[in-house]
This record gives C-alpha cells, sequence and structure tokens, in this order.
C-alpha cells in the first residue's frame, strides 16, 4: 500500500488501521487518524487508551501488527528508521540522563542528529532561552525539576529542527508555569510549519490543540476541531454545583433522561436529552434525597462530556 | 555506520563512568585489590606448619631428630607438650596441623639396631595440607633414619656407601615453586571477566531501567552504533587493566615473563571482545541492572575462578567438568596467560588455545549484535 497521493503533500502523519496487541489486550485497535503539516494534534483518552503505543509505533520503535503509517512521508512500518531524522520523539518518562548535565544532554543528542557546533550553540542557546533555562546549562539532570526535565527533554528534542514532533503526555505532572513555557514553545514551533502529535490524558489541555483524536481501548471515537467536538454532543449538558459531588452523583445515577455524569471540581455535569425538563425534575430529585447543592444550570459542553458520555454511551448500547 | 554518532554515544558513556563511584572503583581499585588479594592471599605453598611434640623420652636422640624437623622450613615446632591429651587439643582447636610422639624407648631401640617408630598424628580436615604433611614429615624422618644408618657403619668400620638410587629434580618455567606465581597471572582474566561483563551489563540494562533506551533508539543512531559506542571504553579501560595487572605481576611479585607482549595484547583483546558481548548479550536479555549483573558475573566470574584452571588444575577435575571447561572461554586465555608468562611458549605454538578464544570472541560478537534491536518489543 502506497501512501495516498491527496495527502501526500499536506499531511505529516497518516495512520490507517494501525493496529497493536500485547499478550491479553488489544492496545491499539484499527486506529486511523490524519495529521496536517503544521498543526498541533491531540491525542486524547484516559490511561490504557492505547496513545503511547500509537506514538511508539510511529516513533518508528515498536512494530505494528497490523495497518499502515506514514510520518514526514516515510512509510514507517516497513522503514521504521527512514523517518528518524525527520521526526523526534520524547517519551512520556524522562529519557535523558540524570548524570549528564543539561549542556551535556543537549551536545548528546545534538551528535546523534549531526548538529554541528556552530549550530548547536546557536540552536540551544534560543531553545534554552525560550525554555527559561539558560542559567541551567552546567546543572545535573537530577537536580532540575519536574517541569525542568520536560523542558530539557523538548529541548533536545528540538535541537535538530525536526519536522514532526511525537510528544507523549509531556505535561503530565508538570507545574503551571512550566507547562505554559511548554505550550508557549509549542505555538512557536507550531507557526514555523512543523507539526506536532501530543498525547494527552488532559482533556481541558485538549482544547489548547487545533484538532483532536478522541480514543478509548485502541479505538478512534471522534477526530476533529475542539468545537466542532463539542458541538456533536447533541444532547444538553447541566452544571449542579455542590460541595458534596460524590452524593449527588450517586443519587443522580441512573434516572431517566440522563445518560453520563462528569465529576468537575465544584460539582457534577450532568448530560441529559432536555434541560428544560429535566432541571425541575433534578432539583426535586436531589432536595427529597437531602443532597445539599448550590445551583442547577445549562452549560456549554466540554470535550470531558462528550468523551465520557460517548464512552458510556457506547457501554450502555444506545449511542 | 557514523563515527560522529559512535564517538558521542562513546563519549557520553565515559561521563556516566566518571561520575559513577561505584564503576570508577571497580575500574581504578578492583584491578590492584584482586592481584594483592591472590599474589598475597592464597598460597598454595605449605611452610612453617605449627607441629606439637611429645617427646616421651628427652634423649640426645630424639632430640636430634626434633631438631630436623625444627630444620625444615615446612614445620614449626609449636610447643614441646607432655601428654597425648594435649595434643588432642591441640589439633582439635586448629593450634596444631600436626602432633609428633616419639616413643620412651626411642634411643634404646635404635642402639639395638631398631627397628623404632614415631608417632605422627595429622589435621585430616583438609585432605590436601595433610598429604603434604605426611609427606614432608616422611622426608624429615627418612633423613634423620639414613643419617643413623651411616653413622652406625662408619662405627663398625664399613665403607660409606651411597645410596643405590636417588632422584635428581628440577622444577621447569616455575622454578622456586612460588605459587603466586602460578596464581597472578591468572588474574587477568577474573578483572576482564569484572570490567567487560559486569560493567557493561550495568550500563546497557541502565538505559532500559531508566527509560533513556526509549529515546535513544528513537533517533537516527544505529544499533551497532550504540553497541560499539558503549562498549568502546570498557574496551579500553579493561585493556589498561590488563596492563596495569601485568606491570604488578612482573615488577611487584616478580612473576618471570617470558612470552611476547604482542600476544598478551592479543589474547587479551580476544578475551575481552569475549567478555564484552557476553556482557552486553546479557543487558540486552535482562533489561534490569540488577538481573544482569548478577546473571554476568555467575556466566563469566565464576566459571574464570572456577574451571579456568587458574586456581584448580582441570587435569584434577572430574572428567565430566574436564568437559565443561571446554566451553569457558577464560579456560583458554588463563591458558595462554600460563604459558606466556611462565613458560614463553612461541605464538605459534599456542594455536590450540588462540583459535577457540578467536572462535569464542567472532561468535559471541555476533550474538550480541544480532540480540540487539532498535526496538521496544
Amino acid at each position: 500500500m502506497t501512501e495516498p497521493m491527496r495527502n501526500g503533500q499536506e499531511s505529516a502523519i497518516v495512520v490507517v488501521g494501525l493496529t497493536k496487541s500485547f499478550p491479553g489486550v488489544r492496545a491499539v485497535d484499527g486506529l486511523s487518524f490524519e495529521v496536517r503539516g503544521g498543526e498541533i494534534f491531540g491525542l486524547v483518552g484516559p490511561d490504557g487508551a492505547g496513545k503511547t503505543t500509537t506514538l511508539r509505533m510511529l516513533a518508528g520503535i515498536m512494530k505494528a501488527d497490523a495497518g499502515d503509517a506514514w510520518v514526514a512521508g516515510c512509510d514507517v512500518v516497513r522503514d521504521p528508521e527512514g523517518a528518524k531524522h525527520a521526526l523526534s520523539y520524547m517519551p512520556q518518562r524522562f529519557g535523558l540522563y540524570d548524570d549528564l548535565t543539561v549542556d551535556e544532554n543537549i551536545r548528546f543528542y545534538a551528535d546523534l542528529f549531526g548538529v554541528d557546533g556552530g549550530e548547536r550553540q546557536a540552536r540551544s542557546t534560543q531553545l534554552l532561552k525560550a525554555a527559561a533555562m539558560s542559567e541551567f546549562r552546567g546543572r545535573m539532570a537530577s537536580k532540575l525539576s519536574g517541569g525542568m526535565k520536560q523542558k530539557l527533554g523538548l529541548v533536545c528534542a528540538l535541537i535538530h529542527r525536526p519536522r514532526v514532533i511525537l510528544l507523549d503526555e509531556p505535561t503530565t505532572g508538570v507545574d503551571p508555569v512550566s507547562r505554559r513555557d511548554f505550550w508557549r514553545i509549542l505555538y512557536e514551533l507550531v507557526a514555523e510549519g512543523v507539526t506536532i502529535l501530543t498525547s494527552t490524558a488532559y482533556l481541558d489541555e485538549a482544547e489548547r490543540c487545533h484538532r483532536v483524536a478522541l480514543v478509548h481501548q485502541g479505538r478512534l471515537l471522534f477526530c476533529d476541531t475542539p468545537a466542532n467536538l463539542k458541538a456533536k454532543l447533541s444532547k444538553d449538558v447541566l452544571s449542579v454545583t455542590s460541595g458534596e459531588p460524590r452524593s449527588v452523583r450517586s443519587q443522580l445515577e441512573g434516572a431517566e433522561g440522563i445518560s453520563s455524569l462528569v465529576l468537575t471540581g465544584d460539582g457534577v455535569h450532568v448530560v441529559v436529552d432536555d434541560a428544560a425538563r429535566r432541571i425541575p425534575e433534578l432539583e426535586t430529585r436531589l432536595k427529597s434525597a437531602g443532597v445539599p447543592f448550590d445551583a442547577v444550570q445549562r452549560v456549554a459542553p466540554t470535550i470531558e462530556d462528550l468523551f465520557v458520555d460517548a464512552v458510556a454511551g457506547g457501554a450502555a448500547g444506545n449511542a | 555506520m557514523s563515527l560522529t554518532r559512535l564517538l558521542a554515544v562513546a563519549r557520553k558513556e565515559m561521563i556516566h563512568i566518571r561520575r559513577d563511584a561505584r564503576s570508577l572503583m571497580i575500574v581504578v581499585v578492583m584491578p590492584v585489590v584482586l592481584m594483592l588479594l591472590f599474589g598475597y592471599g592464597v598460597s598454595l605453598d605449605l611452610k612453617g606448619l605449627p607441629i606439637f611434640v611429645y617427646d616421651q623420652e628427652g634423649s640426645q636422640q630424639s632430640q636430634d631428630l626434633l631438631k630436623r624437623f625444627e630444620a625444615s622450613e615446612y614445620f614449626h615446632v609449636a610447643r614441646v607438650v607432655t601428654s597425648y591429651a594435649a595434643i588432642g587439643r591441640a589439633l582439635d582447636d586448629g593450634r596444631a596441623k600436626m602432633g609428633l610422639v616419639i616413643p620412651w624407648d626411642f634411643s634404646d631401640r635404635l642402639m639395638q639396631g631398631g627397628p623404632v617408630e614415631v608417632q605422627a598424628l595429622v589435621d585430616g580436615t583438609d585432605d590436601n595440607t595433610a598429604n603434604v604433611l605426611i609427606g614432608y614429615a616422611q622426608a624429615v624422618v627418612q633423613g634423620y633414619s639414613s643419617q643413623v644408618q651411616l653413622d652406625w657403619l662408619r662405627e663398625h668400620g664399613q665403607a660409606m656407601q651411597p645410596a643405590p638410587v636417588s632422584v635428581e629434580t628440577r622444577t621447569w618455567y616455575n622454578e622456586d615453586l612460588e605459587s603466586s606465581a602460578f596464581i597472578v597471572p591468572g588474574v587477568l582474566a577474573l578483572v576482564m571477566s569484572v570490567i567487560g561483563a559486569f560493567l557493561t551489563s550495568l550500563t546497557i540494562s541502565r538505559e532500559w531501567e531508566r527509560g533513556s533506551m526509549e529515546q535513544l533508539i528513537s533517533t537516527p543512531v544505529s544499533a551497532m552504533e550504540i553497541m560499539l559506542g558503549k562498549l568502546a571504553p570498557y574496551f579500553v579501560l579493561g585493556v589498561f587493566d590488563v596492563a596495569v595487572c601485568a606491570a604488578i605481576a612482573i615488577a611487584w611479585f616478580h612473576v618471570p615473563f617470558r612470552g611476547s607482549y604482542l600476544t598478551l595484547a592479543t589474547s587479551s583483546a580476544l578475551f575481552m571482545i569475549v567478555v564484552l558481548s557476553l556482557g552486553f548479550f546479557v543487558s540486552v536479555i535482562a533489561k534490569s541492572q540488577f538481573a544482569a549483573s548478577q546473571i554476568a558475573l555467575i556466566i563469566t566470574f565464576l566459571p574464570a575462578f572456577l574451571l579456568s584452571g587458574f586456581l584448580f588444575a582441570i587435569e584434577q577435575m572430574p572428567v565430566v567438568l574436564q568437559w565443561i571447561t571446554r566451553i569457558i572461554p577464560a579456560r583458554y586465555y588463563v591458558s595462554v596467560l600460563k604459558k606466556i608468562f611462565l613458560k614463553g611458549t612461541a605464538t605459534g605454538m599456542l594455536g590450540a588455545d588462540l583459535v577457540p578464544l578467536a572462535v569464542f570472541a567472532v561468535v559471541l560478537a555476533a550474538v550480541a549484535t544480532r540480540s540487539f534491536h532498535k526496538r521496544l518489543d
């Protein structure tokens, strides 16, 4: 199978029916999606959705059982080494060396990608500045905070100016400030025409991507822009603010017209068939059960609502 | 294959070694410690063995016999006691290796022309030592016995006759029968097993364990570049340690070196390839530092210690063990070392050892190369 020509120019990554099984589990199950050149594409799903396995296959470090995948125009299923000069992959776990300094780690990766001394100096100065890490060049990686480690990983991954970047949950366990730096660098890269495929378990982070693919148990649920995804949810979303969200959830579980419940920071999102009809019903039910709550109001759906509703609906068989 | 990438991996490995106290100790201190330990600590020579004496008579004659024991460098008369029980206690608690009992009628029976028996009570817990002791004791008594015979003949006006047959011995290769000369060359094989297999097994498995391998294999660096880059520093350090050990053996322990330095270098390089390949292979398979290092020690250090002929002569092993030693690469390396240190065997005569060593090197290097893929599964 050859890469479809219409994608040859504009698609940085094409995945068609990609499948990978491990003993007892099908981690990736016929996954297909396309990432256009110059976009940030989010692979979104809970732990165990198959995100890491997908990224590893695209990075050419894991064999696919079936399916096809092209990265930067190169068939990575048949020629896993072919795209390695053009891509860079950042595993979820810190993949650099604790006993090397920031500069030594950068130099190592620059050498592996054949970046010469002058270019390395210029590029690393620029990247470290963007990462707000210029004063830590001589520091051992082991002495860096979690957020700085991830930024160093990104600097090493970018030293050779890759065309495609694969990031596996890059901001997990990263402090908010580093997280902001991180996303700023990603947006700057995209402005230069770099394509970014990032996985995340944070659905709020998915909203920062140009387009996202929601995956669950190795299968694709939806793939679209965050705005379109939210519009996809044909149901209404109610927000119940409460100091006891868990009691609210258990009280409302299985009630008529409610298709799913999502715990949020200060309450519960309730996906219902018809807001106008269900709000009074819901209030009555909670009052009679003596569950404390502040307000019930209709809100705009989030990606998380869509995801949870799709998964719950899929499980109930009435999506 | 890119030299830049290979050197980048090698340079990074050197930094790891430099910053890891444990690796540094193994590279710098361990060879010297092993050399001193085996050079001084492990002595197969039996000298100055403590004996207790129960001289029931205390005559001029019995004293003459005792003096002969004293004069021998193998014995040291630790104490003269006055009962069997005292000898028994000394053997029990290890203060004596042998008890010597000279009977009360020793001189009388000698005068009458014998025969007279002296009793030697030997600690048999270590059969090797016991056998050697009995041999030495018999030799001393034999010497005394001949002297008595000669004196008797002389007194009776008969001509002195030399013993009809005697053995004139000369030991070759290790003229002074120093066990350090026998042992010390073999220490090189131990040192290399630790550096080559143990350290290497740690370095590759560490990349797996800490997750850095995942990012490393996502770059254009080839499997061969990773392997050679990782192993090159250990090869250099191993060869350096061989030179240090050889220098200690020659300059400090005065072990003769009669062969060719080129052969020493060649055989050491071959053995180094063997242990590096084994260490690399094990760490690819095991993927955890602990498991890999244990396996590496079991398949390289232990055989080099027990089955290489380093301490224990292969010819004296049970036949089955002798067969097993044939698949132990260290056996061939130790054999070469002993021959070039002590015998000065010409390189051309070492084919029986060098050829198997080279075959092991080639085969194991191929196995190691093929075992490693830039894949997580």
